[in-house]
């Protein structure tokens, strides 16, 4: 396959993916989400590879892509902000929330920063409702986070 | 759990682990072993007390001391005073609001007085990482009295007359769906248990499966047995990588105890379970969608029937149950289905976990006797309404449901009483709202859910919904006629009577119940344009009080938009027209001349 | 056989158990509107995605409404097709879909010719109540299939028809919710993907979301300039459809009429792609018997079978998904091109003209035939041997555009010499055809004997795969037809895993054949159309003096005159081709 950015040994490591599900398309879901984990995300180069290995169309591939939110083409920031947008959190002021993760890194949700560090994207319910509303900074837990403290989390992984 | 004096619990749920309870567990852990108390004292990790506002907890047993928000900065505390000197560290203890004393023991506290845990039985009790203390409480009895004892049949009947419904939204009775599986002819079927928890602000499921998997490895085993499967799969969200962790790690050890696999209890039967992630589409909680997510296909629902039980994965009788329901499942087969069937009303048995949360004292995760009412829910265990404001609504079924007002809190709680009230159970959200939250607003936030949510493959949903949610958008703006609510009402009808799945069908039902309950809300956005709770931001009037300005020009100055005029010294204006509401005027005001009407 | 009672709009009817409310409302005469189900009963191709939701009844008992199209009848089930709740809801939902759709009606491609607008019409639809955000996305145009997205209605048909149908794969919905739609990955455009453009994704759009490339100003602007000789060829399965466009009944010939209706617009020469349809067996046919030989008489490096190669959707199709048995296809060339090669240098130099002063146009029911006269091994010096394809529907437009009362029409007869044929000709319009003209020839070739019977019944029909084995005087032939690329797909991968017993296959990518082709006029899901154009084509084939292509006296003379013999030199360089791997071809811009 031409025009491949890939590197040769990321490539290795999704076929092996692709293999230890034994190349079946049912498995097409867990193949992707093991892909995410290697590059970040699953940009189209990604996607061709697995719909040669898994023998079904690219468009196939991306319909599946598309279709779910946990997938991205986009690579993510450094430090992705995920702000929780399940009922508990948005009763107890999650939009507030977000429209200053906006503001303050002057991006949309869905979007990464210029200089790659920071992304912002919204999710559903995490589960911690007792700690409405909740923002994630990559695995980290941020509970009853106010818009005042948002600077702080920003300056925490800004340096 | 035996050689141990005592036992230190420490939650590990996603609430309190977000609150370093990972920190506080590694804490006690060593203390306990720099005291030399090793052998002595166990400190475990368990799944979720439901009790999150209050997180991390910490229990101690066997005296049953209940500490509260406890940092990991405690640790020495707890040891040196309550393990090594008996004496409980009053500070770290729950406070009752109502007459400000303190209680230790978690029974006798408001949260949990009323409550009845059979699905959450095992959750902050035993270690779920560890097969043996689920055998400790009587784990796998159920399943060899199954294989031993029961004709799957008999199983089945018993199920039946438990009276368990389905715990996933649906309602339907457990049983019977095993029947019909059961005797669908196939040389293959399948088990699957639906873990894929989509209802923003519910989160049960997760809290078994973290809490206790093994329950639920044990009900899909007896389930395979009764309808003739040899394989299951957990449908299990990729957002709950603590679920997903406790989850291998019960089916490696079961397999490694003869629980999963071939010959089980060496009665030749053969059952073992997989996992298949979910990739974020809420959606996949349809049975039909989650079972063509499961195929590695995009989760778009089918028209049933056929049904899964009939024709599911990969066209072979497939049931699909969710996670609370099978957690009933052992208990009813070891404690029989004639006590299941005493707990409850007329036609839900057993109890109903919900994640109460909102503008609630006690936020988290509770179980109840069906039957329960909204006002113990809400004011007994829930600890009322969060800084003293009154009670507007509860939301449960989530972005499937509706809301429950005044005059419902009284009614006791199950599957006939909610949807004849305008709602229904769902997967048991329960989201408390005050008299700060604007209906049309909580409706407009249910419909940008669904909107998003939507697979888009029918029409009414795909296009439908998205109306809908601008319809509300424009009421929020202000700018909603007359003709906007009859709108609502139709386009709500018909997406109810023509979308594809339940998720459509029941996507209008946010809009429907509130149009029912808070009419006068919308009439007040569409005629006054004003919204009573000051929620939306659009209907909001920045006003400057003729009597306290002193015309000092810092609010024109500061306005953004030149919204603002005035002479030095005169009273100043805001052009409602221009006002952008950001609020400047309001913050630069030193003469509280500045109000939102 | 079990049948289930039910009442239908207070019909008492009966029907077989498993048929779907909508089929028994039909058997019952009772029309229940659909939008995105398709079935075409005698290909064997149904859409039934229930997405449209258009086609709700109402059943009693029911807590909602239910979709005709799917919902099996059931024993004394009572069925509303149009109370007014029914109606409201069948209406509303238009509406809703009618308020994510451009309202360009008088501008559109299917400005009257769409499912949507007619059912608008029928609905009554007035005013929308329920305006409010359009999805947008990219127009597509690549060499002969333009994409309108923001006219799709996610119906569904072109997605079944590439995936299941054609297994191209280039189609799938993506996206979710309001923004999910039907596209290539990546949502890039056609002519970075795998399409064949069989264009059988346009003949089954409701809507404008699909169509062709139209060609037919260019066709405009040639016939109005003095300095150029404008020879037209119309392909056989043309005069087989051309007449629904006219109000016909389907399967009316036309062949006189659309002969006289393009003098009339103002070709020079009229001639027909079935001259060259006789070519194509001259060469084909030898080439099969060449490889037949040398295969038989133990030459390991001639593979077998061979395959027929006159459709270019089908060419695509191996060049980007079989690269590897690019060495098993005829290389002989389609007909189209047969003709374009012919008619710039043998009928050029007869009339005395460069091939720069002649513009050759070909009518076809075909798409991918545009792509094909675009293909740069089909050009010399950068000029096309075939300038302008256009589809059996822009040929309708352009003599509608030019006031010809196409009805009136007399019968004309095509020119010399490029537009004499024979019925072997006339029956590559269908599936089955191309090879049963093969047929006639190489038995008569390899045997020396007349046939005694030039119908091969045996090679006939609707059946997607079809078998069958002609004895050669005593050498018995194994013949395979597939037509729709899904078919083709699966003797293909009988051939890779050496499990193919045929000797030659003809492949039509479109189902039907060319009488089904991808520019024909719409079907609108009623496959007896296509029946009824394969009937005329056999009528016409039956009705010819000459029906064997060697027996074509132009054909002849213009071997003796030009080409020599069939694999000649000349005939290799002007009548054969090479294929690509197209395989590596990445979808990344």
């Amino acid at each position: 396959m031409a025009n491949i950015k890939i590197s040769a040994n990321k490539l290795d490591e999704l076929k092996a993916v692709c293999k230890s599900f034994n190349n079946e398309k049912g498995e097409l879901i867990n193949v992707l989400h093991k892909a995410q984990g290697i590059f970040g995300y699953l940009p189209a180069e990604v996607q061709e590879v697995i719909a040669k290995e898994l023998n079904v169309s690219v468009a196939h591939v991306y319909g599946v892509v598309s279709f779910y939110s946990f997938f991205t083409m986009l690579p993510k920031g450094e430090h992705p902000v995920s702000i929780c947008l399940g009922t508990a959190c948005y009763v107890r002021g999650a939009e507030k929330v977000i429209d200053e993760f906006k503001r303050l890194l002057n991006i949309n949700v869905g979007e990464t920063t210029p200089d790659g560090k920071f992304s912002l994207a919204c999710l559903r319910c995490v589960g911690a409702c007792g700690l409405a509303p909740v923002v994630l900074v990559g695995e980290k837990v941020y509970g009853r986070v106010a818009p005042d403290g948002v600077k702080d989390i920003v300056a925490e992984y800004a340096k | 759990m035996s050689k141990f004096k005592m036992h230190i619990l420490v939650c590990g749920g996603t609430g309190c682990h977000a609150s370093e309870s990972d920190m506080l567990l590694d804490n006690l852990k060593t203390i306990v072993s720099d005291k030399g108390l090793d052998g002595e004292v166990q400190v475990i990790a368990t799944g979720c007390f439901g009790f999150c506002e209050k997180g991390p907890i910490v229990k101690i047993m066997p005296d049953n001391t209940f500490y509260t928000q406890v940092t990991p900065a405690d640790a020495r505390e707890i040891i040196e005073e309550h393990i090594v000197k008996g004496r409980k560290v009053t500070r770290l203890l729950y406070v009752d609001p109502e007459n400000k004393e303190t209680i230790a023991d978690s029974k006798h506290m408001g949260f949990y007085k009323k409550q009845l845990r059979i699905a959450l039985r095992n959750c902050g009790f035993i270690d779920p990482e560890n097969i043996d203390e689920y055998i400790a409480r009587d784990g796998y009895e159920a399943l060899a009295k199954c294989l031993t004892e029961m004709t799957p049949q008999q199983v089945i009947e018993e199920m039946k007359k438990s009276g368990l419904r389905g715990r996933g939204g649906g309602g339907f009775s457990a049983g019977l769906k095993w029947e019909i599986t059961s005797k669908s002819v196939s040389d293959e079927k399948y088990v699957v248990c639906n873990a894929d928890e989509g209802d923003p602000g519910a989160f049960m499921d997760r809290s078994i499966l973290e809490g206790d998997p093994h329950s639920v490895i044990e009900a899909m085993a007896i389930c395979g047995y009764c309808i003739g499967a040899a394989f299951g799969l957990v449908y299990i969200r990729a957002e709950y990588p603590l679920a997903i962790d406790r989850l291998k790690i019960a089916i490696k050890q079961a397999r490694e105890y003869g629980l999963l696999g071939s010959d089980i209890l060496g009665t030749g039967f053969n059952f073992d379970i997989e996992l298949r992630y979910g990739a974020g589409a809420f959606v996949c909680g349809e049975e039909t969608a989650l079972i063509h997510s499961m195929e590695g296909l995009r989760g778009e629902p089918t028209v049933k029937p056929p049904f899964p039980s009939v024709s599911g994965y990969y066209g072979k009788p497939t049931n699909v149950n969710n996670v609370e329901t099978f957690a009933n499942v052992p208990v009813i087969i070891n404690q029989g289905a004639e006590w299941f069937a005493s707990i409850g009303t007329e036609k839900s048995k057993g109890t109903k976990v919900f994640a109460l949360a909102g503008k609630i004292n006690n936020v988290g995760l509770i179980e109840v006797p069906m039957g329960t009412t909204l006002r113990e829910v809400i004011y007994e265990i829930g600890g009322g309404i969060k800084d003293g404001k009154k009670f507007k609504a509860v939301q449960t079924g989530g972005p499937s449901g509706g809301c429950l007002t005044e005059k419902h809190l009284d009614t006791p709680i199950d599957y006939d009483n909610l949807v004849a009230s305008g709602s229904m159970m769902g997967s048991g959200g329960m989201i408390v709202m005050d008299e700060d939250d604007c209906m049309v607003s909580m409706a407009k936030f249910y419909l940008d859910f669904t909107v998003e949510e939507s697979c888009g493959k029918c029409a009414p949903c795909r296009i439908g919904n998205k109306r809908l949610y601008e319809i509300l958008d424009k009421l929020t703006q202000g700018k909603g006629t007359r003709e906007d609510i009859d709108s609502l009402r139709n386009l709500s009808h018909v997406i109810k009577d023509t979308a594809l799945c339940g998720l459509g069908q029941t996507s209008p039902n946010p809009v429907l119940s509130t149009m029912d309950n808070f009419m006068e809300e919308y009439l007040e956005h569409v005629h006054d344009k004003k919204c009573r709770s000051g929620q939306c931001k659009a209907l909001l009037q920045y006003i400057i009080e003729p009597e306290n300005c002193v015309g000092c020009t810092a609010c024109a100055r500061n306005c953004p938009v030149n919204a603002i005029s005035g002479e030095r010294k005169g009273v100043h204006i805001i052009d409602q027209a221009t006002c952008i509401k950001c609020g400047a005027c309001l913050e630069k005001c030193k003469f509280n001349a500045v109000f939102i009407k | 056989m079990e049948t289930i009672k039910l009442t239908i709009d207070n019909k008492a009817i009966e029907v077989a158990k498993g048929t779907t409310i909508l089929k028994a409302a039909r058997e019952a005469g009772i029309h229940i509107p659909t939008l995105c189900y398709l079935h075409l009963h005698d290909l064997n191709i149904e859409n039934k995605p229930a997405g449209c939701r258009i086609c709700v009844v109402e059943v009693e008992g029911r807590r909602n409404l239910a979709p005709a199209c799917v919902t099996e009848c059931t024993e004394g089930m009572v069925v509303n097709t149009h109370n007014i709740k029914v109606l409201n809801a069948r209406k509303t939902v238009l509406e809703l879909i009618l308020s994510d759709h451009p309202t360009d009606c008088l501008i559109c491609a299917k400005n009257g010719n769409c499912e949507l607008q007619t059912m608008a019409q029928e609905f009554g639809i007035r005013k929308l109540h329920y305006e409010g955000e359009q999805s947008h996305y990219r127009e597509d145009t690549s060499p002969a299939i333009i994409r309108d997205v923001d006219k799709c209605i996610m119906c569904r048909r072109c997605e079944m028809m590439c995936n299941e149908v054609q297994t191209v794969g280039v189609l799938s919905a993506v996206n979710r919710g309001f923004m999910s739609v039907v596209a290539p990955a990546f949502e890039m455009n056609l002519d970075h993907s795998v399409c064949t453009y069989c264009g059988q994704c346009v003949a089954v759009c409701p809507t404008g979301a699909l169509t062709e490339v139209d060609h037919t100003n260019s066709v405009i602007r040639a016939l109005a300039d003095p300095t150029k000789t404008v020879v037209v060829q119309t392909a056989p399965a043309v005069r087989a459809a051309l007449g629904e466009e006219f109000g016909m009944e389907a399967g009316t010939l036309v062949t006189g009429k659309l002969a006289a209706a393009l003098r009339r617009l103002g070709f020079n020469y009229v001639f027909d792609t079935d001259f060259a349809a006789d070519l194509t067996i001259m060469e084909e046919g030898t080439e099969l018997l060449d490889r037949l030989t040398r295969h038989l008489n133990g030459d390991k490096n001639v593979p077998l079978p061979i395959l027929t190669s006159c459709c270019p959707g089908w060419v695509n199709f191996f060049e980007h998904q079989f690269p590897d048995m690019m060495d098993i296809p005829s290389t002989a060339r389609s007909p189209q091109q047969m003709f374009g090669a012919i008619a710039k240098t043998y009928f050029a130099e007869k009339i005395g003209i460069n091939r720069e002063n002649m513009v050759v146009v070909s009518i076809m029911p075909c798409l991918a035939k545009k792509y094909e006269c675009q293909r740069d091994e089909f050009a010399t010096n950068g000029n096309p041997d075939v300038d302008f394809s256009i589809s059996t529907r822009e040929l309708a437009h352009l003599i509608k555009q030019s006031n010809i009362d196409f009805n009136a029409l007399p019968d004309e007869d095509f020119d010399n010499p490029l537009g004499e044929s024979t019925g072997a000709a006339v029956i590559f319009g269908t599936t089955g055809g191309v090879i049963e003209a093969a047929v006639r020839t190489a038995y008569e070739v390899h045997t020396g004997k007349k046939l005694a019977k030039v119908d091969f019944e045996e090679l006939r029909g609707m059946d997607y795969i079809r078998k069958a084995t002609i004895d050669f005087d005593g050498l018995p032939i194994n013949i395979g037809i597939a037509h729709g690329l899904g078919n083709a797909r699966k003797l293909l991968q009988d051939i890779k895993d050496g499990k193919s017993e045929f000797h030659a296959i003809e492949i039509m990518a479109c189902p039907g054949g060319c009488i089904g082709g991808g520019g024909q006029p719409l079907h609108h899901g009623d496959s007896s159309v296509i029946k009824a154009r394969q009937k005329a084509i056999y009528v016409e084939d039956a009705g010819k003096t000459i029906r064997k292509s060697h027996e074509n006296p132009y054909i002849v003379k213009l071997y003796e005159e030009f080409l020599g013999k069939p694999l000649s030199e000349k005939s290799h360089h002007l009548l054969h081709t090479h294929y690509f791997d197209k395989s590596n071809e990445t979808f990344i811009e």
